[in-house]
């Protein structure tokens, strides 16, 4: 496979991804504002969450003071912004389309089909478009994309690259929504009990849309202790951080193996021994390390993963 | 003017377009609205777009297509075919001739400075001979035609003539909107076409090739006006499609970075051009293509189609001469007629163009696209004048030919179903063999009485039809 292929594979799968990841943002953000006792808060929510996708400057720079209106156009429509759904659901379909003999037909169509919707709802009034509707319809449209691709694409080494790109992402996002509300999962004294704590918690599953499937996991109350390991270190969590990332080894594990010796295999080597790393954790041994210097430390070694896959794969060798 | 009407003779349908008669005729006002909306949301749904340049708007902008087919008989297309292969074989026997010995030019019957000031003549690749001494392995020929027996050639495409995806996706599109259509009807298939295009490229590997070839598709990438077709045609022939950057020479081939390393190419159908093939031996400042990559083509290391050079055998100053080329080469008589020019380099031809220019059509040696031309008939006496002294200013860029009574074929318009002129672009395959599926691109101009079929010009394209016996 040729290297430019490769490499727009893995990162259609990112910018996939990160459509996702802002829709649900969006989602989140805008719930926040409905509740009450946030008509004073709910800007620093917003901020919050812009961190995580490390956009808030870019924001403060162009729209000023936080409204919903400019926040929905930030988050979704907005081309300057590199992590909009616009600006990701457009990168990935260039990409499918400079890789077009590497997709499925259906792939292609489906990720043709929503860069076309989209197109459509930028021409429509923003006054006739509610937020729910931007959500569903990334959140379908991606679905129908990564549907497409497990049903019809082949199990090669294009399949491993798409996979390997969703998989970073998505650990690389957990991790860094995590670490924006990290200090809400500390246990603080004065908010125990407030219904505060868990209300914050809750916005946190919501965002990685987790709340239902962390009432099936552990049922009962959510405590801080319970979220950060439904979200870090549990193996049924479809977003949490050992999932994400044990799926990115298992695709560098099938690179490796197809690849045999006709390339290297930092990439891979990396990815275990950072996986190997987590599963050595507890959640009482993360909060006695620190949460966010856990989570710092998560964030530089999925960077380090994604440059070694480049150097493995993704710049030839000549 | 009267022109030929390819499908009604007075009141009489041509037999050829029997049934297509019954189903225009019943065919409801809502019902092929819907049909034309369908047609159109597969177009861009597959991503069958085609940018056009310098025109900004809408990268997505779609060529249109007209559901009427454009059909043919079996012996109105055996004659063609018999026509477009002979040309094919004289324009390879052409260009082998001027980058040897040039017999062509010794025998005094073209003009040297023709061939040899012409820009696309490649002083590098003289005396270099490709596989099978094709230079040109992908020829499309511009056909019209003015009555039941006369067609004629307007142009010929040696480098790397596009459209032949809108001949496939035309005929995909058809059939599945209107199966029964083809039940009816004996229609030769052109699906074939990617696998005798594969075959062709594989049989021009060059000598130091071992094994089964690898070919390559090569693009400018994916801003080009035409990557959806480089991307189509890789898809159907399944080989890679490469941009420059993903190949590199080593020692004496050519590779591809792939994810396994490097992998040796031995055939590349390049769709970009000349100039920008190689900056250490054409422009400096190409990014497009692959440093070195003209030393191994010239040692025998890679084969390059079409080949660097063949572009000067389509030149509009060459193409005046093609009907000579088919008598000196093959001795034969020129089935296909061109049609008749003046080149405004000659004195008489000058002087009677500039007397005549209204009735005229004028075209730049070099254009391409429907641009920097004149159709004197369509133009007011500013536009003429205004070219007038484009010509005048340098009269050697510039050829002339009578305007033509194209031939029209009916088609759906606003108002229901009328007539518009078309043209005809068939794909010549030349490798070990000359091979030509029964079709092509038939272009429409979609406006009232225009004559420009040009996609950039507002042109539209239907799917041609050759009946089997």
């Amino acid at each position: 496979m040729l290297c430019r292929t490769a490499s727009n594979l893995f990162w259609m799968g990112r910018h996939l991804e990160r459509a996702e990841t802002a829709a649900r943002l969006l989602d989140v953000g805008q719930r926040i504002t409905l509740l009450p006792n946030t008509e004073a808060g709910y800007q620093n929510e917003w901020n919050s969450l812009l961190q995580a996708s490390g956009t808030s400057a870019l924001f403060a720079d162009k729209y000023g003071e936080i409204t919903q209106e400019k926040i929905e156009e930030f988050i979704f429509f907005d081309r300057d912004n590199p992590s909009s759904v616009v600006s990701c659901i457009e990168k990935a379909r260039e990409a499918g389309r400079i890789v077009r003999t590497a997709l499925t037909s259906q792939v292609w169509d489906a990720l043709n089909v929503s860069y076309q919707e989209l197109r459509k709802i930028e021409k429509t009034p923003r006054s006739r478009i509610d937020t729910a509707n931007l959500t569903d319809f990334t959140t379908g449209h991606t679905s129908t994309v990564r549907g497409a691709i497990n049903a019809t694409q082949l199990r090669n080494d294009g399949w491993h690259f798409m996979n390997l790109g969703y998989g970073l992402e998505r650990a690389d996002a957990t991790a860094r929504l995590l670490d924006v509300k990290y200090f809400v999962l500390l246990p603080r004294i004065e908010f125990v009990g407030s219904g505060l704590d868990t209300y914050q918690w809750q916005v946190i599953l919501r965002a990685l849309s987790a709340h239902r499937a962390y009432h099936w996991a552990y049922g009962g109350d959510i405590t801080a202790g319970r979220v950060a390991d439904f979200l870090i270190l549990n193996g049924e969590s479809p977003r949490s951080l050992i999932t994400s990332l044990y799926e990115g080894v298992w695709h560098l594990e099938g690179l490796a193996k197809r690849y045999g010796d006709k390339a290297p295999t930092t990439a891979r080597d990396k990815s275990r021994e950072v996986l190997e790393a987590l599963q050595a954790r507890d959640i009482d041994a993360i909060f006695d390390e620190g949460l966010h210097e856990f989570l710092s430390w998560f964030i530089a070694e999925i960077g380090v993963i994604s440059m070694r896959v480049h150097e493995d794969y993704l710049l030839g060798g000549s | 003017m009267t022109y030929y009407n390819e499908m009604y003779e007075g009141k009489r349908v041509r037999d050829p377009y029997a049934r297509l008669s019954d189903w225009v005729d019943t065919m409801p006002d809502d019902f092929r609205q819907m049909k034309q909306a369908e047609a159109e949301a597969l177009f861009r749904r597959i991503g069958i777009t085609f940018a056009v340049y310098g025109e900004g708007g809408d990268p997505d902008r779609l060529i249109p297509f007209d559901m009427m087919p454009r059909v043919f008989e079996q012996n109105e297309w055996r004659k063609l075919e018999r026509g477009i292969k002979q040309r094919a074989r004289a324009l390879n026997a052409f260009l082998r001739d001027v980058y040897g010995r040039g017999e062509i030019i010794r025998a005094g019957r073209i003009p040297a400075k023709l061939v040899y000031q012409n820009d696309a003549y490649e002083k590098a690749v003289v005396g270099v001979i490709p596989p099978r001494g094709v230079y040109s392995h992908i020829i499309g020929i511009d056909l019209v035609r003015t009555a039941k027996d006369e067609f004629f050639v307007l142009e010929d495409n040696c480098r790397t003539p596009s459209g032949v995806s809108y001949m496939l996706e035309n005929r995909e599109i058809m059939m599945r909107m209107f199966p029964q259509l083809f039940r009816g009807n004996r229609i030769e298939p052109v699906d074939q076409y990617p696998d005798l295009l594969r075959r062709t490229l594989e049989s021009v590997a060059p000598q130091k090739c071992e094994g089964r070839p690898t070919c390559v598709i090569l693009t400018p990438g994916h801003f080009n006006s035409a990557y959806y077709e480089h991307s189509f045609l890789a898809n159907l022939m399944g080989v890679e499609l490469v941009e420059g950057a993903d190949l590199f020479v080593d020692g004496e081939f050519v590779y591809a970075r792939t994810t396994q390393g490097p992998k040796r190419i031995d055939v590349i159908y390049r769709r970009i051009d000349d100039p920008f093939l190689d900056p250490l031996c054409f422009r400096p400042d190409s990014l497009l293509g692959v440093p070195g990559l003209m030393d191994v083509y010239r040692s025998g290391g890679v084969s390059i189609c079409s080949a660097p050079g063949a572009g000067v055998a389509d030149d509009k100053a060459i193409y005046t001469f093609v009907p000579e080329m088919v008598r000196f080469y093959l001795g034969e008589e020129p089935i296909l007629n061109n049609v008749q020019t003046w080149t405004l380099w000659k004195d008489d031809d000058y002087r009677y163009v500039m007397e005549n220019l209204p009735d005229l059509v004028v075209k730049e040696v070099h254009g391409s696209g429907g641009y920097g031309m004149l159709v004197g008939p369509k133009s007011t006496s500013d536009e003429i004048e205004a070219f007038r002294a484009k010509i005048a200013a340098d009269p050697s860029n510039y050829i002339a030919q009578p305007t033509l009574s194209l031939s029209t074929c009916p088609t759906f318009v606003e108002e229901g179903i009328a007539p518009r002129h078309v043209d005809l672009r068939p794909y010549c395959l030349c490798g070990d063999r000359i091979e030509l599926v029964p079709g092509g691109l038939t272009r429409v101009a979609l406006r009232e009485g225009s004559l420009v079929v040009n996609s950039s010009q507002g042109g539209g394209v239907k799917d041609t039809w050759v009946l089997s016996e």
